[in-house]
């Protein structure tokens, strides 16, 4: 079993056309290595060259958002689900 | 009850315990009834407040029409409001706005330009922002005004603290990011303590089928730090937690209001663990602009189909 990430339509260019990719647990961070390891197009995509989150974008494990939880140090287990999207306007707006 | 007009009757909204949603012992969980507005929305409060906030610093005049981009509820309270104030008012929604949108719209006498509904709330916006250069039109531009977070400050957030002092958790939805932004600040005032947690929509691909990560779009009045969480809530969890909150509250409130409920009940198991507490949640508005959707009537899978076709958020 490993952890499941979800890629957002924007990034499949970078990914092989996959939506949805399998990494080893470890920390956000870490599946950000293993992602860019594998698809060297997504560097500076999803993270900032200097690593950190790009801001238009939301990292959520287990549908909460990684912001708010331990960022890149969020630990990320077998099992969890970790989605990349996009900010986007909404609302009841 | 006797009022001068039914802008008097914007705000003051009604806060209602929903005890069978809340198994967490030594947790109550509130709604406050946004959909008891004069429009039906909580929007009402900002539409009020941005038409004032741009009549009093003048760029706001008779001569002027209203613009915005909105996906429904905005557009049908600013129409309200530019109605009562004699303004001409122009919505640019995306062109799949549930159909009751449009028909109130149409019914207060707004003017609709449709933008490409494949790009969502960002297509309507970069329209407008368009749109707006011309100078016949006043834009009040809900994700940039602070008339907007004020609206809830001033409102929302004081009408809360009035009825429920004690409260220890906020729940509401993230669109413009106005309510958590407003009722946030206005909470953390009372009691930094106090947890402000915000329920976003894990919108069908469509919705994010963006052309590059540019088109992405934060709300220039959102400040993420203010918030202490933020949970995705799909549209099946929403329209589940939506019927649950009729069948088991008589509460008919649009679509977004189960996934503030879906959030809500994971607050609880944690606040439970804290020793408890009240949990306010902000309900956006009514069930009646979702009917079209079948979301309580049809078969889950249907109605989940049928709900992602339109912006249910």
């Amino acid at each position: 079993m490993a952890v499941e990430v979800r890629i957002p339509t924007v990034f499949r260019k970078f990914t092989d056309g996959s939506g949805a990719v399998e990494v080893q647990p470890g920390t956000v961070g870490s599946l950000f290595e293993q992602l860019e390891t594998r698809y060297p197009d997504l560097r500076g995509q999803v993270r900032t060259s200097d690593g950190q989150l790009h801001r238009f974008v939301n990292v959520y494990v287990n549908d909460e958002d990684a912001r708010y939880l331990e960022k890149l140090e969020t630990k990320v287990t077998e099992g969890d689900t970790v989605s990349i999207l996009p900010s986007v306007a909404g609302g009841q707006a | 009850m006797k009022y001068k007009s039914v802008l008097d009757l914007v705000g003051n909204t009604p806060l209602v315990e929903v005890p069978s949603l809340c198994p967490t012992p030594g947790v109550r969980i509130w709604v406050k009834l946004e959909g008891q507005n004069p429009t039906g929305s909580t929007k009402d409060r900002i539409a009020l407040s941005m038409v004032e906030a741009g009549e009093a610093s003048g760029e706001l005049t008779k001569d002027k029409i209203i613009l915005e981009p909105t996906s429904g509820n905005t557009g049908i309270a600013l129409a309200m409001v530019a109605k009562t104030r004699g303004y001409r008012f122009t919505a640019v929604l995306p062109d799949n706005a549930s159909s009751e949108r449009t028909s109130l719209l149409e019914a207060f006498g707004a003017e609709i330009i449709s933008s490409e509904g494949a790009k969502g709330s960002n297509g309507a916006v970069a329209l407008a922002q368009k749109l707006a250069a011309d100078p016949r039109y006043y834009m009040p531009f809900q994700y940039g005004s602070q008339a907007n977070v004020e609206a809830h400050y001033q409102g929302t957030g004081r009408e809360i603290l009035e009825d429920l002092p004690e409260v220890k958790a906020f729940v509401a939805g993230l669109g413009t990011g106005g309510t958590l932004m407003g009722v946030g600040r206005r909470l953390k005032e009372h009691d930094p303590g106090i947890k402000v947690v915000a329920a976003e929509p894990a919108l069908g691909q469509s919705v994010y089928g963006l052309r590059s990560l540019e088109d992405g779009y934060v709300p220039p009045i959102f400040d993420p730090d203010l918030l202490d969480g933020k949970v995705m809530v799909r549209a099946r969890e929403s329209i589940l937690w939506t019927r649950e909150l009729l069948q088991k509250e008589g509460i008919f409130a649009g679509i977004s209001a189960g996934a503030v409920i879906w959030v809500a009940q994971r607050v609880a198991e944690r606040l439970g663990d804290g020793g408890g507490g009240d949990i306010v949640c902000l309900l956006a508005d009514g069930g009646w602009k979702y009917l079209s959707t079948e979301a309580w009537t049809e078969e889950i899978d249907t109605a989940e189909a049928q709900v992602e076709e339109v912006l249910w958020w």
